[in-house]
């Protein structure tokens, strides 16, 4: 791989950039034949490397297309591409002429296509959406949604290499791209980030991690999410710092690719969710690694579900005879609004753990240090703010609460959302004085963030937000459930690293085969409509769900009764 | 014989990936699209089947469309050992 001479955008350089055009011009003018991209396709297939010349050079093929059908600066281009070069062309092609990529979740093996397809039309048509960029094998199956929109696949583009033009009629303050959480309730909120905000938290990301020029990226992450889409695509492409690439569907099938991948390349830094600590720990066998090296790495960051220390240790202890020190594990907090990292833990030295009391967490609300012989939690910390944020831990009346006393996290930075895309009342109800509200509650100590709970309604499974609303809806509709009466939440799964996703329904019978069928349909259309599958159904009689005072389904009243009626059926 | 491998299979996803051993799981339950396991689960399944039968099912064959149910997972099993 060519070695890379990037001189890095950090907080000390930020100023001479207006937009991700204006930094990432230089590349393609000072270092052309430099590796941008290595893209490991599935299977025994070569590795493609794609320069800088060649990346901007692809890009621009589609931004003359889209030029040319009429899309202009600040439109929005929804890409639905499956993981592969194409994706990376058609995001950066749309950006070089000022328009708004956003990229839709991947169609995977188990989603109903035709539900997937209607979720697009759906989103265009909410969105304002003026163009579409889709994968060939999509192309018909959007084009037949009549839209009202163009449908731009790769069989559109002119066959020759384009002339990328890094000048479009943007500012700083344009919208650069959209990040969506996932699921129908996330799809509402199009997190717009300006090329202002972005090349903020590049910078001072780059900083809180030590970048060099001399690093080198491994992702198997999807694009979708924010953390793919800025640790994994936007920062190093900005950088100039090479990334090698695989797509998360092949990467679940083969986890070892990704450990081949650190060696071949001697990458240096990997994102990886929780979860993926777990499964790199038990899922892949010594004889699978034969040759393999990840002593080149300088941090596996773990960011975007709730850390474990023990996902920790039982991956440090998996690969040490790999080369893997417990100083290369480091941790992240991180959030769409905040365009991807808010802290940053791990990288100068091990990341902290704190010991607290269980019961002053539980019945006080304060994170004390555990004191011998009592019940402890331990918590890994998230590290210090990044030097562009600031994060405070506010009370139910958004006021500061001091060190050690649990709230909500509230984030100040200069790399925020310039709002929810079309969604001024959403924007108005997350943001407080200049505060995100986050949704999440933790606290500070010695100037460092833990993580304790949520308080927005969302389930993380293996780096996956999962809005339980959109589940309990998909779960109404199936003959026998009583419509309104189900309750989906997350419950900790000490195995996989994650959170599985438990569903209770009210049932309409209770005859116990109609029961199991009705719950085996409820299974299936979940995993057909959603990123996720459900560990357990749990059906149960009429009047067994709690509601709140207010009418609602009380999630964690039924989630301490399911808990224990499961608990008392095993004995 | 290919009933004993769907016995074998079947027992091995209750008790390690549904983690539900009174489950009545049917040889031609759908169990990835039919949500009964995610696609994670099919490496589970690839490290079972190298431990039981003695050979290891190559990655590209480890897919939804290959796997999905009891009855498909044993045919391969029977077909490769």
């Amino acid at each position: 791989m060519s070695k890379p001479t990037a001189r890095l955008l950090l907080p000390q350089t930020r100023a001479a950039y207006g937009t991700l055009l204006e930094r990432t011009a230089q590349h393609y003018q000072e270092r052309p034949e430099a590796t941008a991209v290595v893209f490991v396709p599935p299977g025994s297939a070569p590795h493609i490397t794609i320069t800088y010349r060649q990346f901007f050079e692809g890009a621009a093929r589609y931004a003359e297309t889209l030029r040319g059908i009429g899309v202009q600066p600040r439109d929005l281009a929804i890409l639905v591409v499956d993981h592969s070069e194409a994706l990376l062309y058609a995001f950066w092609g749309a950006l070089m002429i000022g328009a708004i990529p956003s990229i839709f979740p991947f169609l995977s093996d188990k989603l109903d296509p035709a539900l997937y397809f209607e979720r697009v039309r759906l989103l265009i048509s909410h969105s304002g959406a003026k163009v579409v960029i889709a994968s060939a094998q999509y192309a018909e199956a959007l084009a037949a949604l009549n839209s009202g929109v163009p449908i731009v696949s790769e069989a559109a583009l002119s066959p020759s290499e384009g002339t990328p033009h890094f000048a479009a009629a943007i500012s700083a303050e344009d919208i650069a791209f959209l990040q969506h959480s996932s699921g129908t309730t996330g799809l509402q909120k199009g997190v717009a980030l300006s090329h202002g905000a972005v090349l903020n938290q590049v910078a001072s990301y780059s900083a809180a991690i030590r970048l060099t020029a001399e690093d080198c990226i491994v992702s198997w992450l999807p694009l979708y999410h924010d953390m793919g889409l800025i640790a994994g695509f936007v920062l190093p492409i900005v950088q100039g710092v090479p990334l090698v690439l695989m797509s998360p569907h092949y990467w679940v099938r083969d986890p070892k690719v990704m450990l081949h991948a650190i060696s071949q390349y001697r990458g240096t830094l990997c994102w990886l969710p929780n979860f993926a600590y777990n499964f790199l720990a038990q899922r892949v066998r010594d004889n699978a690694l034969e040759g393999v090296s990840l002593a080149s790495m300088r941090a596996f960051i773990n960011c975007s579900e709730p850390m474990r220390a023990e996902s920790h240790r039982q991956f440090a202890a998996r690969y040490a005879p790999y080369g893997v020190k417990p100083e290369m594990l480091a941790t992240c907090y991180a959030m769409a609004e905040n365009t991807f990292a808010v802290t940053q833990g791990g990288i100068d030295s091990l990341p902290t753990v704190d010991l607290i009391s269980r019961e002053a967490l539980s019945t006080q609300h304060v994170a004390r240090p555990a004191a011998d012989g009592e019940l402890t939690a331990e918590m890994l910390s998230c590290g210090a703010p990044i030097p562009n944020c600031e994060v405070q831990i506010v009370d139910e009346a958004r006021q500061p609460l001091p060190e050690r006393h649990i709230g909500e996290v509230a984030v100040r930075s200069d790399s925020m959302l310039s709002g929810y895309y079309r969604r001024p009342d959403l924007t108005d109800q997350a943001l407080f004085n200049g505060w995100y509200l986050t949704g999440d509650y933790g606290y500070l100590a010695n100037g460092e963030l833990y993580i304790t709970g949520r308080k927005k309604d969302l389930i993380i499974v293996g780096g996956k937000n999962v809005y339980p609303q959109d589940l309990e809806a998909i779960a109404s509709e199936v003959e026998g459930v009583k419509a309104g009466r189900t309750v989906a939440f997350g419950v900790e799964d000490d195995r996989l690293g994650t959170e599985s996703i438990v569903m209770v329904c009210e049932a309409e019978t209770d005859d116990d085969d109609a029961r199991f069928e009705i719950a085996r349909q409820v299974r299936m259309r979940v995993a057909q409509q959603t990123e996720v599958s459900l560990s357990d159904v749990y059906m149960v009689d009429a009047k067994w769900l709690h509601k709140t005072s207010s009418g609602k389904i009380a999630r964690g009243a039924n989630r301490e009764k399911y808990l224990r009626e499961r608990a008392a059926e095993q004995g | 014989m290919s009933a004993e491998i769907r016995d074998a299979l079947r027992a091995f996803i209750l008790n390690n990936i549904i983690r539900r051993p009174s489950y009545k799981l049917g040889d031609d339950d759908s169990l990835i699209k039919g949500g009964l396991m995610d696609s994670f689960s099919l490496v589970e399944v690839q490290l079972f089947i190298e431990e039981t039968y003695g050979f290891r099912p190559d990655d590209v064959d480890m897919t939804v469309e290959n796997m999905d149910t009891v009855r498909m997972i044993a045919d391969y099993v029977q077909a490769n050992r």
